[in-house]
């Protein structure tokens, strides 16, 4: 016990003396939350559109006005001379133009069948589609408001009803994911050097040559990590939580619970991709291959797991942030609390117990 | 447990298809100075890491301190010093932080440990550096805190890989006074060097050449026996290439 104590001192010591080190431990993970948090962001807002007005009555300027401020679009004119629809699309830049054309007003009050135009450029099939839904949704709004109170329309209606992101803004369900991300790589990263270095610089050669076991020797090196990736992760968490807007309904103190043996998990992969390497380049691309490939495809981060083949379902079993992701869009979005959530936090604390037991069965006591 | 304290029996280390250490077979008694010769990528160094249980021998078996090169390294641990050739302390650490964190790896108590530190750093003169970050010492200064490091614990067997490169003359002499006391308390002392003045103050010196001993014994006797003018004479004739004659002979 006393070993592992001075272990942990002299590590400390290496981690606080690095200053640059220390700077980037801290800096990095805020700069990776900015970029990834906006470069991954899938809303799309302020989409370029124009309009045709044939009607030109009350009824049909009240439903443009109604698309553009909806947030999602903005007008971009085209000269009214224009009548070829490529051409209009060319001349706008728009991503899309609605076509109004003579007689809305009317179709309008009579409930006659009536075709509006919505032509779309689908060249950029995301954006494209985003037109698409975003326009019927707000069409349909727009004709419901219309219908005079007490009036029920007829036949079945479906009424939806989403749920926690009733938005369904992505960013809501990303955030999360992204820090579950830096969390796993930074933690990973972190620990990958700390015996690759000693290879490396040849001071594991005086340790090794000391009355100090593998065990002794590991959790020593891993315990003033903990510190650091905690704080890593509290700082990664209310910069998110600043940056984003993304709600926060459950605890705040469980969640920091439960992001304490997750990074300890990643902590020991860093672990034992160190005891593994003889170098520190090495260990630092193993570290992030293994952490960031596995959880963008295989956590549930980008795609859902239960739409994934058996094998790959598997494996999403042993990718810590498949629990992690769980558990903060959980206490984030739902307000989760311990009772539900605890057998994630069972699988990830012994995800962390094996990954440290063969890092300690993998270290060489010898060199060479 | 036999009273040698160093026991080695055809011991052989490969690397690949390099013999780095080839057959090795010698005895060192408790309280003497060995010093273990030979030129540079002789095997020293891995003959040395192999008793220490950094390394794994390929064949053979061998005993420090009386127990198993093989099954006891752990053990074997506990009783020596070692001070490797190149330095390995932690640079960024000062050798005060540097001594206090090995002796403690020894479970040397507090007050037991600094009264150590301040009696080594009085033998080595190394009071002013001590607080230093280590890693900017000079290297003169950078091998007496090996040293140190390598002996806070008063092992009973300490092994030496070219303590005194690239120290001065003057505080080489202070280095072999050192041992010397330290040999005359009944610690064994296993040293490679370069110097062949230094191999004149070992008890017992051995010769390896490409991974094998080719002599060993008193340095006085040795010389002797080859009819040599001093020990180096006699070195550059034992590890001269065969075949190749020296024509001014």
């Amino acid at each position: 016990m006393r070993q592992i104590k001075f272990i942990a001192q002299k590590e400390m010591y290496h981690i606080l003396r690095d200053f640059r080190s220390l700077i980037i431990i801290f800096v990095m993970p805020v700069m990776m939350t900015f970029l990834y948090g906006y470069a991954i962001n899938m809303d799309i807002e302020h989409i370029p559109l124009t309009y045709v007005d044939k009607d030109n009555t009350p009824e049909s300027r009240a439903l443009i006005d109604r698309i553009l401020k909806s947030g999602y679009f903005f007008l971009t004119p085209h000269s009214p001379e224009l009548s070829d629809p490529d051409q209009i699309l060319r001349a706008s830049h728009a991503a899309g133009f609605i076509l109004i054309r003579p007689g809305f007003a009317k179709a309008l009050n009579t409930g006659e069948p009536f075709e509006l135009g919505l032509i779309i450029d689908g060249s950029e099939v995301s954006q494209a589609a985003a037109v698409q839904s975003y326009s019927n949704v707000i069409l349909n709004q727009f004709l419901l408001d219309r219908l005079p109170p007490e009036t029920t329309v007829p036949g079945v209606k479906l009424s939806q009803q989403v749920l926690f992101n009733p938005d369904l803004q992505s960013s809501h369900f990303f955030v999360p994911g992204i820090v579950a991300i830096i969390l796993l790589m930074i933690s990973a990263l972190l620990t990958s050097i700390t015996i690759a270095r000693e290879k490396e610089m040849g001071t594991l050669e005086q340790l090794l040559t000391a009355p100090v076991t593998p065990t002794q020797i590991l959790i020593g090196k891993l315990l003033p990590y903990i510190v650091i990736a905690f704080l890593d992760g509290l700082l990664v968490l209310i910069f998110a939580k600043l940056l984003f807007g993304v709600p926060f309904v459950g605890s705040f103190p469980l969640l920091l619970g439960f992001e304490l043996i997750y990074v300890t998990t990643a902590l020991s992969i860093g672990i034992l991709i160190s005891t593994a390497v003889p170098t520190q380049q090495l260990a630092m691309q193993f570290a992030l291959l293994l952490t960031m490939l596995p959880t963008i495809m295989l956590s549930g981060f980008m795609f859902a797991i239960k739409n994934m083949p058996i094998p790959l379902q598997i494996i999403s079993r042993i990718v810590p942030a498949t629990y992690f992701l769980k558990m903060i869009r959980g206490i984030m979005l739902k307000g989760s609390g311990f009772a539900v959530l605890a057998p994630q936090a069972g699988f990830l604390a012994l995800l962390m117990i094996l990954f440290l037991f063969l890092a300690i069965r993998r270290f060489k006591t010898r060199i060479g | 447990m036999n009273g040698n304290a160093v026991e080695i029996d055809h011991l052989t280390r490969k690397f690949g298809t390099f013999t780095a250490v080839d057959n090795l077979s010698l005895s060192v008694g408790r309280g003497e100075i060995f010093g273990f010769l030979g030129a540079n990528g002789a095997g020293k160094t891995t003959a040395i890491r192999m008793l220490c249980g950094l390394l794994l021998p390929t064949s053979g078996t061998g005993t420090v301190g009386g127990f198993d090169i093989l099954r006891q390294s752990e053990r074997i641990k506990r009783t020596i010093g070692y001070m490797s050739q190149k330095f390995s302390l932690y640079p960024d650490l000062t050798g005060r932080e540097n001594l206090s964190f090995y002796g403690h790896t020894y479970s040397l108590d507090k007050s037991t440990l600094k009264a150590r530190i301040e009696e080594l750093a009085e033998l080595l003169s190394l009071s002013e550096f001590i607080d230093r970050i280590s890693g900017r010492l000079p290297l003169g200064w950078r091998q007496r805190l090996a040293l140190a490091v390598a002996v806070i614990h008063k092992p009973t067997i300490v092994f030496l890989d070219e303590p005194t490169a690239g120290v001065d003359p003057v505080f080489r002499r202070t280095f072999w006074k050192l041992l010397y006391d330290m040999a005359e308390t009944g610690t064994t002392v296993f040293v490679t060097t370069h110097y062949m003045d230094e191999a004149e103050y070992c008890g017992r010196i051995s010769i390896m050449h490409m991974g094998k001993l080719v002599e060993i014994g008193a340095p006085r006797e040795l010389v002797l026996k080859h009819r040599a003018s001093d020990l180096e004479d006699m070195f550059i004739n034992l590890i001269r290439p065969q075949g190749v004659t020296d024509a001014a002979n």
